[in-house]
């Protein structure tokens, strides 16, 4: 447990490495090192392996919102269901379960504003038990997912010191 | 003629200032020549200046250094090893470890005074000796004992004048770390011939197999040693310049004399940093530390499979692998490395006689720089004739 959690933990931060890159570093033999994250795979504990983009510089424009949703809770459900209905829709990215004033934070991505709105107003707000919502346009990205988006910070040191 | 003081002129100023010289002006160089942690100083310590910056905090502190810093270094030292000082007398905030380990040997030794010193050592210490007049007696160690020095041979370099002898744990540029039983019996010896132990542990905190010893902790060391220590390396602030030295009130009050007149007080808004680092450091520490036991890992297995048979070093963030299977000086290695692929290492000649035939490489560099250094590396040493036969 203690190993499989130091390889996610390195494997978080940079997924592209090799099995055999992760056994060097901890020291173990590379077999063992690929089937402890063979098994993670497979038990759904690793998702999948993505490239963390910085769409902007990349020259796409994408444009995210944060969208507060207040929702009725119905028995027996809570408000899983209607979060069921939320998260299955392509342009939703990530939808929490939130303390609060709302209920569920859903965040969406489309290609224009229009677009975001249209979802909101067509597909969100229509949806049974929804009562309110409240969008939020994302203005600029300066951290996400601990990358930060503004220019990294410099290697100040010199090369050689003692 | 005037001329320079003669103990002055007789120290040689650092041979390889002139490889430098030539990095300084290459580009597309990975350097494995750095003495200084990768990480920029952790955001909350940085912070930290900031606040007392905003807060006018410009002044003066005591010549000690500040109350509050000297007594989380007293707690910190306590917590880790067990070893008890007064903040009253017993602990001095320094510019780093290097002013230091100047004030100490100013403090304790006479004109001809001789330090033991075991080599490869970090390049200072010998001049720090000579600059209080002192003399710097050198005691190779190798890499068949691990880079530590054996209680025969700390026996044989002592003569009537030795006042003190200097160990350094984890050790640059090597690596190495001293067991227990060693340095007790180091610490046995130099109470038998009564003289004073100085221990710079400026890499503390990174060790990678086994707890780090504190020498002042073990039995009969804490009336004879001077224990140094610091936050450059622990938690990446070296430019912020604090260390500190730990030890019996005179001695300390005897250096404390010393930075009083030269220095005053180590500046403020590091102290505050280092406050903050002692107060909410340990997860970054933490951090640091695993990031650097995996290149460590990674870098030694690298150089042991190239053809270059390197030592586990169980501590700081050196690697020190040997160069002697090629019939090149570690200084020409160093060059051609530098000139050949762009890599550079530091020639393991600048720590002493006994480094000939090494380099020492940092790891304090992302992994993929790292990777990328190694396959260079690898590539350039399939280049070079061997002068002995492997396998």
């Amino acid at each position: 447990m203690k190993d499989l959690h130091e390889i996610l933990r390195i494997l978080e931060k940079d997924g592209r490495l090799t099995a055999a890159q992760v056994a060097d570093m901890l020291g173990r033999p590379e077999e063992e090192i690929e089937a402890v994250i063979r098994k993670a795979e497979q038990d759904g504990i690793i998702r999948r392996y993505k490239a963390v983009v910085h769409w902007d510089k990349a020259g796409e424009e994408r444009v995210f919102a944060f969208i507060d949703v207040k929702v009725t809770p119905t028995r027996g459900f809570g408000f899983d269901d209607v979060a069921e209905r939320i998260y299955k829709f392509p342009e939703v990215t990530a939808v929490y379960l939130v303390s609060g004033d709302h209920d569920l934070r859903v965040m969406v991505q489309g290609s224009t504003m229009q677009e975001v709105a249209n979802f909101v107003y067509d597909k969100l707000a229509t949806i049974d038990r929804v009562q309110s919502t409240a969008t939020h346009f994302v203005l600029r990205r300066y951290k996400e997912d601990r990358e930060i988006f503004a220019e990294a910070e410099e290697d100040h040191r010199l090369a050689v010191t003692l | 003629m005037l001329s320079v003081a003669k103990h002055v002129q007789g120290v040689r100023a650092s041979g390889i200032r002139k490889f430098f010289d030539i990095v300084a002006e290459m580009t597309d160089v990975i350097s494995l020549g750095v003495g200084e942690p990768d990480f920029a100083t952790p955001w909350n310590m940085r912070e930290a200046c900031i606040w007392s910056l905003e807060k006018g905090h410009t002044n003066y502190t005591s010549n000690w250094g500040m109350l509050e810093l000297r007594e989380l270094i007293c707690q910190h030292l306590e917590r880790l090893y067990g070893v008890s000082y007064s903040p009253a007398n017993q602990v001095l905030v320094t510019v780093g470890v290097s002013e230091a380990l100047d004030l100490v040997f100013r403090a304790i030794l006479d004109p001809g005074d001789e330090v033991v010193i075991f080599d490869p050592c970090y390049v200072s210490y010998g001049p720090c000796v000579s600059f209080s007049h002192g003399v710097p007696v050198h005691v190779p160690t190798t890499v068949e004992q691990g880079f530590v020095p054996t209680p025969e041979q700390f026996r044989a370099a002592i003569t009537p004048r030795t006042k003190a002898v200097l160990v350094a744990f984890p050790s640059n540029p090597t690596g190495a770390v001293a067991d227990r039983e060693t340095l007790q019996k180091i610490v046995d010896i130099a109470r038998e011939a009564d003289i004073f132990v100085v221990s710079d542990e400026i890499y503390d905190r990174l060790v990678y197999r086994a707890p780090h010893v504190c020498v002042a902790a073990l039995d009969g060391a804490y009336d004879r040693t001077i224990l140094l220590g610091g936050f450059s390396k622990s938690y990446a602030m070296t430019g912020l310049r604090i260390g500190y030295a730990a030890g019996p009130a005179d001695v300390i009050e005897a250096m404390m004399k010393i930075h009083q007149y030269v220095t005053l007080c180590a500046p403020i808004t590091a102290q505050k940093a280092a406050i903050e680092a002692l107060r909410d450091g340990e997860d970054s520490v933490r951090e640091m530390r695993d990031e650097y036991n995996r290149r460590r890992r990674l870098i030694v297995k690298r150089f042991n499979d190239c053809g270059m048979p390197c030592m586990d070093p169980g501590g700081a963030f050196y690697a020190f692998p040997s160069v002697k299977d090629f019939g090149l000086s570690s200084e020409e290695f160093a060059e051609r490395l530098l000139y050949e692929k762009r890599v550079v290492v530091v020639p393991g000649s600048a720590f002493g006689e006994c480094g000939e035939g090494y380099v020492r490489a940092s790891y304090a560099t992302a992994i993929d720089r790292i990777e990328e250094a190694a396959s260079r590396i690898a590539d350039f040493v399939k280049s070079l004739p061997r002068a002995v036969a492997v396998g």
